[in-house]
C-alpha cells in the first residue's frame, strides 16, 4: 500500500469525537435570543438541546396584577411585529366573557388592521428568509413598505411597532381621512412590488436550491407537535383559525388557505407569500365593502365615553371614572378566546373572579409550542440548513419565553 | 463639499493642517463607529427599521454591524434583559475592547420598563455601565439617531488617556469588572 | 353527526363510565369537565383514539392556583380540539398542594413536553413520566414557584423604587369599597 493510501486507511479508523457547538443567546443569525447546544459530526447535527427564557418577562403573572384595559400594552410585546393581532385578540376575549357585541363597522375596522399587520409579520420573516440565504437586497425594499404599514398604524393609534390598537368595544377612533388615503395609496403601490419580491426569490434557482428541503417536517409530526399557523400549513394540513372558528366576521370573506407540501423552508416561505396575497385580497374586500355605523359598542361600563361629555354630565363623568381606575364589570367565570397569529393559533384562556384584575390569564403561545420540534427538524441537517430552518420557523423571542 | 464632517478647530495653512491628536482621533472615531446590536425584543424591530433605507443608520459610520464583541465599539442593548440574560451581557461587555461605549435603547434597558417583575433586570446599568440612555417604548428611530448623536458627541471629545484615569477605573471596580 | 356537549357527555358515559366527576360550560360554552387524576393520561388517549369523540389536537395546558379550596389547590386544565369536527373542551383535575403529582402527557402529545415543564415551573406540578423536567422560563437555581399567589411579582432586590408612589402598599386586590 502506498504512504498516502495507509494514510488514509488510518484516517478511516480513527474514533470520531462528536463536537460541541453552542450557538449561544446572543448570535447574529439566531433572530431573538435562544440558546442551543449543537453536538455535530464534523458538519452535521447529531442532536440539540434548546435553551429558552433569556427573555422571560413574566406576562402571565403581570396580567394578575393589572385591569382588564391595561393588559392590551402587555399583549402587544407577545409578536411584537405583528401587535394589533395580539391587542384584537385579547378584546374579543374580554369582549366574550363580558358579552358584549361589537358592531359591525369595528369588525371590519379590525380586520383590516389585523390583515396589515399580518402582511408585516410575513414581510419581516420572508425578507429575513432571504437575509440568511444571502439575498439582502429584498431586506431593504420589503422594511420600506413596512415603513408605510406603520404609518398607517400611527394614522390608528398613533405608535408604530408596540400598538395598543383598539378598545375593550370597538376601536379608539374612526378611521381619519389621512388613514383612508394611506390606504389607497398603498393598495395600490404595495401588490407590485411585492411582485418584484416575489420574482426575485420565488423561481430563483439559487434560492430554491438552497431551501428546498432544508429543515423538513411532516404533517403527522406537526400535528403531534402542537403546530398551528403557516408553519403547520406548510407541511399540508389547511387549519387556519379564521375558517375553522371565525371571529370578527371574518366568515364574510372569501379566501384561500395555502398549503405546502413537505414542510420544508421553501413551502414556509411560499405559504407565507401566498397568505400575504390572500390578505391584501381580505383587505380590498373589507375596505370596499366597509359598512356605516358605529365604531365601538355602545357600552359605557368598558369604553370611554365622549370627552365633552364627560365634562358636561354626571353619568359619564362616573363612567369615565371608573373605567380609567378598571372598576368594570366582568362576570365570574372562564374563556378561551384564539386569533390566528402571524404564526399560528394565538389563544387566551381567561379565568376572571368578578374582580378588577383577571384571576389568571394564561396565553397560548404558537411559537413556544411549535420551537419543541426544532431539534427534531434540525437532525442530520448540516448548520446553515438549521440556521436557515430557524429564520424560516419565525420564531419571535417575545411570543416564545413571554 | 456638504457631506463631509465637521472640521475641528485648529490652524490651517498652506498645505497643512495643525490641530491636537485627540481632536483627530475623536473624529476619526465618532464617525466610524463599529456597533455591537444586541437586540433582544421590540426595540430590536425598530433598530431594524433604523438600519433600513429610510431611517438609515448607516449614513452615520455605521455601515459595519459586528456581532462579535472583540471588533466592536459601541455595545447597543435593545430590549429587555432579564436576569437570566445579564451574566451573559456582562460577559459581552468585558469581552470588547478598550475605547467602548454603551447605548441603551428602549425604557427596559434603560430602567426596566413596565416589566415590574421578579424576572427582568431593572435597567442594565446594574450590571454594566452606560453612556446614553434613549427612553421610549420603543423609541422612534429619531430617538435611535439622536442617541447615537450623543454617542458621538462624547466619542469625539473624549481625551485619549481617560480611560487611565482612577475615576474610570473606581467605575469599573463598582461593577466589579476588571 | 355534529359533536355537541350533550353528545359528548353521553359518550364519555359510554366508554369511561364513572370518570367524570363534575362538568360544567364555561361562558365561551365550551364544555368543561373534571376527572380524578390519576386517571389523566388515560382518559386523554382514549378521547384522542375514540372513533366519536376523535381530539387529535392538544391546543394548550396550563396550571391553576386556588389557595382557598382545601386539598384543591392546584389544578390543571388542558384544552383539546377536534379538528374533524371543529369542537372544542377543557378537561381539569386538582388536586392538593401538599402532593402536586400528575402523570404525564408526553407520550400521548409530544408537544405536552414543554408545556409541562412551563407549568413545573410556576406552580411546582411535578409530572411524573417526563423526560426532562427541569425549569425553562426562570433561571435554574430558583427555589420557589413565582406563579403561585402568594409570591410577590415585583423584583424583592430592588431599591430605587418607592412602592408608595407606585399605588402598591398592600391593598392592591381589594375593590373599592
Amino acid at each position: 500500500m502506498s504512504q498516502v493510501q495507509s494514510y488514509f486507511s488510518q484516517l478511516d479508523s480513527i474514533d470520531g469525537e462528536l463536537a460541541t457547538l453552542n450557538l449561544g443567546p446572543t448570535h447574529p443569525a439566531t433572530h431573538g435570543i435562544f440558546q442551543n447546544v449543537l453536538k455535530m459530526d464534523g458538519e452535521k447535527i447529531v442532536s440539540a438541546e434548546p435553551t429558552i427564557g433569556y427573555i422571560h418577562r413574566a406576562f402571565e403573572k403581570l396580567a394578575e396584577r393589572r385591569p382588564f384595559n391595561q393588559i392590551t400594552p402587555i399583549t402587544d410585546r407577545l409578536n411584537y411585529c405583528s401587535s394589533p393581532i395580539n391587542n384584537m385578540g385579547w378584546h374579543m376575549t374580554v369582549e366574550k366573557l363580558a358579552g358584549i357585541e361589537v358592531p359591525k363597522r369595528a369588525q371590519y375596522m379590525r380586520i383590516i388592521v389585523m390583515e396589515l399587520a399580518r402582511i408585516a409579520d410575513h414581510l419581516v420573516c420572508n425578507a429575513v428568509i432571504g437575509v440568511d440565504t444571502g439575498a439582502l437586497t429584498g431586506f431593504t425594499y420589503m422594511f420600506q413598505e413596512r415603513e408605510r404599514i406603520y404609518d398607517m398604524f400611527e394614522e390608528v393609534c398613533g405608535a408604530r411597532l408596540t400598538t395598543n390598537i383598539g378598545r375593550i368595544g370597538g376601536m379608539e377612533r374612526d378611521f381619519t381621512p389621512g388613514f383612508h388615503a394611506k390606504l389607497k395609496d398603498f393598495l395600490k403601490t404595495f401588490p407590485p412590488r411585492f411582485e418584484e419580491f416575489g420574482r426575485m426569490l420565488e423561481r430563483n434557482r439559487i434560492f430554491m436550491d438552497r431551501v428546498i428541503n432544508a429543515g423538513p417536517i411532516s404533517a403527522e409530526m406537526a400535528m403531534n407537535y402542537g403546530f398551528t399557523g403557516p408553519n403547520l400549513r406548510a407541511a399540508g394540513v389547511d387549519y387556519d383559525v379564521r375558517v375553522m372558528t371565525p371571529y370578527s366576521s371574518y366568515d364574510d370573506f372569501d379566501f384561500i388557505i395555502p398549503v405546502g407540501q413537505n414542510g420544508d423552508t421553501y413551502d414556509r416561505f411560499m405559504v407565507r407569500q401566498e397568505e400575504i396575497r390572500q390578505s391584501l385580497k381580505i383587505i380590498n374586500d373589507a375596505y370596499a365593502n366597509l359598512p356605516e355605523g358605529a365604531y365601538h359598542a355602545d357600552v359605557p361600563d368598558y369604553y370611554l365615553p365622549a370627552k365633552d361629555e364627560v365634562y358636561t354630565k354626571m353619568e359619564a363623568l362616573i363612567y369615565h371614572f371608573k373605567v380609567v381606575m378598571g372598576e368594570v364589570p366582568i362576570p365570574k367565570g372562564e374563556v378561551y378566546h384564539a386569533v390566528e397569529g402571524g404564526n399560528g393559533e394565538l389563544g387566551y384562556y381567561l379565568v376572571s373572579d368578578g374582580g378588577r384584575t383577571p384571576y389568571r390569564l394564561h396565553f397560548r403561545r404558537p411559537c413556544f409550542i411549535y420551537y419543541q420540534a426544532y431539534p427534531e427538524m434540525i437532525k442530520g441537517a448540516m448548520l446553515s440548513d438549521a440556521i436557515l430552518t430557524m429564520s424560516s420557523m419565525n420564531v419571535i423571542a417575545g411570543e416564545l419565553d413571554a | 463639499m456638504a457631506n463631509m464632517a465637521e472640521m475641528p478647530e485648529g490652524y490651517a495653512g498652506e498645505g497643512f493642517f495643525a490641530t491636537s491628536l485627540s481632536k483627530a482621533v475623536g473624529l476619526a472615531r465618532a464617525n466610524s463607529l463599529w456597533p455591537l446590536p444586541f437586540a433582544t425584543s421590540c426595540c430590536g424591530i425598530e433598530f431594524m427599521a433604523t438600519m433600513g433605507s429610510n431611517y438609515d443608520l448607516a449614513r452615520f459610520g455605521m455601515e459595519r454591524l459586528s456581532f462579535s464583541p472583540r471588533q466592536s465599539d459601541l455595545l447597543m442593548v435593545m430590549g429587555t434583559i432579564s436576569k437570566k440574560m445579564g451574566p451573559v451581557l456582562k460577559q459581552v461587555y468585558t469581552q470588547m475592547a478598550e475605547p467602548k461605549w454603551v447605548i441603551a435603547v428602549g425604557a427596559c434597558a434603560s430602567s426596566g420598563g413596565i416589566f415590574d417583575t421578579y424576572s427582568v433586570l431593572q435597567g442594565i446599568d446594574k450590571v454594566i455601565p452606560v453612556d446614553v440612555y434613549v427612553p421610549g417604548c420603543p423609541p422612534r428611530p429619531e430617538q435611535i439617531i439622536d442617541g447615537i448623536m450623543k454617542i458621538q458627541e462624547l466619542v469625539k471629545n473624549e481625551p485619549l488617556r481617560r480611560r487611565y484615569s482612577p475615576e474610570y477605573q473606581h467605575l469599573l471596580e463598582k461593577y466589579q469588572i476588571s | 353527526m355534529n359533536l355537541s356537549n350533550e353528545l359528548v357527555l353521553a359518550r364519555f358515559e359510554q366508554e369511561f363510565p364513572g370518570v367524570v366527576k363534575a362538568t360544567e360550560t364555561g361562558i365561551d360554552g365550551i364544555l368543561a369537565v373534571e376527572i380524578d387524576r390519576e386517571q389523566v393520561a388515560d382518559v386523554l388517549r382514549k378521547m384522542r383514539d375514540d372513533s366519536v369523540l376523535q381530539f387529535n389536537f392538544l391546543s394548550s395546558l396550563n396550571g391553576m392556583h386556588f389557595p382557598q379550596n382545601e386539598g384543591r389547590e392546584l389544578g390543571v386544565v388542558y384544552h383539546l380540539h377536534n379538528w374533524v369536527k371543529n369542537f372544542r373542551m377543557r378537561v381539569k383535575i386538582f388536586f392538593p398542594i401538599s402532593n402536586p403529582h400528575v402523570p404525564t402527557l408526553t407520550g400521548v402529545w409530544p408537544t405536552a413536553n414543554w408545556m409541562e415543564r412551563q407549568e413545573y415551573d410556576f406552580f411546582g406540578i411535578v409530572f411524573d413520566g417526563h423526560p426532562d423536567l427541569r425549569r425553562i422560563l426562570n433561571v435554574d437555581d430558583l427555589d420557589v414557584f413565582p406563579m403561585r399567589k402568594e409570591f410577590k411579582m415585583e423584583d424583592g432586590t430592588r431599591t430605587d423604587k418607592d412602592d408608595r408612589f407606585f399605588g402598591r402598599d398592600g391593598h392592591e386586590g381589594r375593590s373599592f369599597d
